[in-house]
């Protein structure tokens, strides 16, 4: 029971980190670089999750995605794809709660570098494909793993969002943060007292690792 | 061979000021283009470089049309065949020297001319190290092989040597000098250095607020007056002692400090940060070797 919600938890953040990893650092990129008018539009919203009660998010994604929207019929209908109660639900809403874990560092890393890198590489006649690739991305490598760290670590860290979105159902939704409050919930303190003791360590260790990394005493190792 | 016409309104710090500049240059030229900061001196490199837009013009290399804004001909930077060096270098801090100028390479272009140039610039003890580790001297010469692998029709440095002091600049003007003598280049540089202009160019544009005030070679442009005296350097005036019938000027010609005296009237329109000529007829100088 502990180890199948842990399980679930790391499984989850995992999923959640690798999609918003692929899908964050596009994004970073473009609002690093846009001279467009909506970009604080934009900032603002990927920020949103960062003070919006998880409550609310899960609520609008519960209304969106339930069987009677039409959203949500029409991903049922279509794809075979369930949002709410489901393991799909939580990744989904997971990476809209974690964007601006992933987002942030990679945008600063990116408006961090110098502009005459991209320059210089498109004057030596590389595409723009090769420069983000090649000269881009590896620069900002620390910037890279700091948005992988938080956002795994946050994904782990959920509740409210969870618990609107995905229920209490075993294996398919119930992660250890919703363990806990089971447990709790049905005075099984000693199991609850494991579980939060194991994520309290995890979380402590994880956080602990991006601060090496990013101290200057480490990063010669990334270079 | 390089025909370029440029208008482009930029954001200076007195404002919105117009650049509207033409020039027509001949293949193996060392052209300067010097003026104070914010004339525009980057912008045109720039411009002829695709990394900014000109808002109309013309620009024509070597019988092809780089940019033409009524024909809405514009290539990118990539087929535009350039070598930048940039005021900062803009090495890839995450690829050593070597790995710098192999990634320059053309798709089917032969390796042996990275060994050529590592040889020319003599890098070939630093070919391991990333640039982090290099001094300001050595990344220099890592940018300027870096820019010559492709073998640019142009190339482009963009105040280069700003950062370096005296003697490592006199060193890297060899260099560019070298490379653009072997390589038959046409070369722009950025400069506000009367000296290295000297030294270096065979023609100078100077730029003023946008628009070119002067052309010729650099001597027409520093010299306002023609003068017969063999002896000419140009510095910068650092202060005025005025005294009634004589005053003393202090010039910063390259790293000396010197003294002179002069006229009181002689000097009424120079004031301290004035770019001056010294000259003087000496008939017997010494010359002595000191290094």
């Amino acid at each position: 029971m502990i180890w199948e919600s842990l399980w679930l938890t790391f499984k989850l953040a995992f999923v959640t980190t690798i999609l918003l990893f692929l899908l964050g650092t596009p994004l970073a990129y473009w609002l690093s670089r846009t001279k467009t008018r909506s970009k604080p539009i934009w900032e603002a919203l990927i920020s949103m999750p960062l003070i919006l009660p998880p409550t609310v998010l899960g609520f609008y994604l519960l209304v969106a995605f339930g069987q009677s929207s039409f959203l949500g019929s029409f991903l049922q209908n279509l794809l075979g794809l369930n949002m709410v109660f489901s393991f799909e639900g939580l990744v989904f809403a997971s990476i809209i709660y974690s964007l601006p874990f992933m987002i942030h560092p990679i945008q600063a890393g990116f408006s961090g570098l110098p502009i005459h890198l991209k320059e210089a590489s498109y004057s030596l006649g590389k595409s723009k494909t090769i420069t983000f690739f090649k000269v881009l991305l590896p620069n900002i490598k620390p910037a890279l793993l700091t948005g992988i760290v938080l956002s795994f670590a946050h994904t782990i860290g959920e509740f409210g969002v969870v618990l609107m979105i995905g229920g209490n159902i075993p294996s398919e939704t119930r992660v250890a943060s919703i363990a806990i409050y089971d447990e709790v919930e049905s005075l099984n303190y000693a199991a609850a007292n494991q579980l939060s003791l194991i994520l309290f360590v995890i979380s402590f260790a994880i956080l602990l690792g991006v601060y090496l990394l990013n101290n200057n005493t480490f990063k010669s190792f990334w270079k | 061979m390089i025909k370029a016409t440029l208008q482009k309104t930029l954001n200076s710090a007195e404002g919105k000021m117009l650049l509207d500049v033409s020039m027509d240059l001949e293949q193996g030229d060392f052209v300067v283009i010097y003026g104070n900061s914010g004339a525009g001196k980057t912008s045109i490199l720039r411009m002829i470089a695709g990394l900014l837009l000109p808002e109309n013009g013309t620009i024509e290399v070597n019988g092809s049309t780089w940019f033409h804004a009524s024909k809405k001909i514009n290539l990118s930077p990539q087929k535009r065949n350039i070598g930048i060096v940039f005021q900062d270098y803009a090495l890839f801090p995450n690829m050593t020297v070597e790995e710098n100028l192999n990634f320059a390479l053309g798709k089917n272009q032969n390796r042996d001319f990275v060994e050529e140039l590592l040889n020319l610039m003599e890098l070939e003890n630093l070919r391991g190290q990333r640039p982090q580790n290099l001094s300001g001297g050595q990344q220099q010469r890592v940018a300027l092989a870096r820019a010559l692998v492709r073998k640019p029709e142009i190339l482009f440095l963009d105040e280069p040597l700003s950062a370096l002091d005296h003697k490592l600049r006199n060193r890297l003007q060899d260099y560019i000098l070298q490379v653009h003598k072997k390589y038959n280049l046409t070369t722009i540089l950025v400069s506000h250095d009367p000296g290295e202009i000297i030294k270096m160019a065979n023609r100078v544009l100077v730029l003023e607020q946008g628009k070119i005030t002067k052309i010729g070679t650099p001597l027409e442009v520093f010299s306002s007056k023609k003068l017969s005296g063999k002896f000419q350097f140009t510095g910068e005036v650092l202060a005025i002692d005025r005294e009634s019938l004589v005053s003393i000027l202090h010039i910063l010609i390259g790293n000396n400090v010197i003294k002179t005296v002069c006229s009181t009237d002689e000097i009424l329109n120079i004031s301290a940060g004035d770019k001056v000529v010294v000259a003087s007829k000496a008939f017997n100088p010494v010359v002595t070797k000191i290094e």
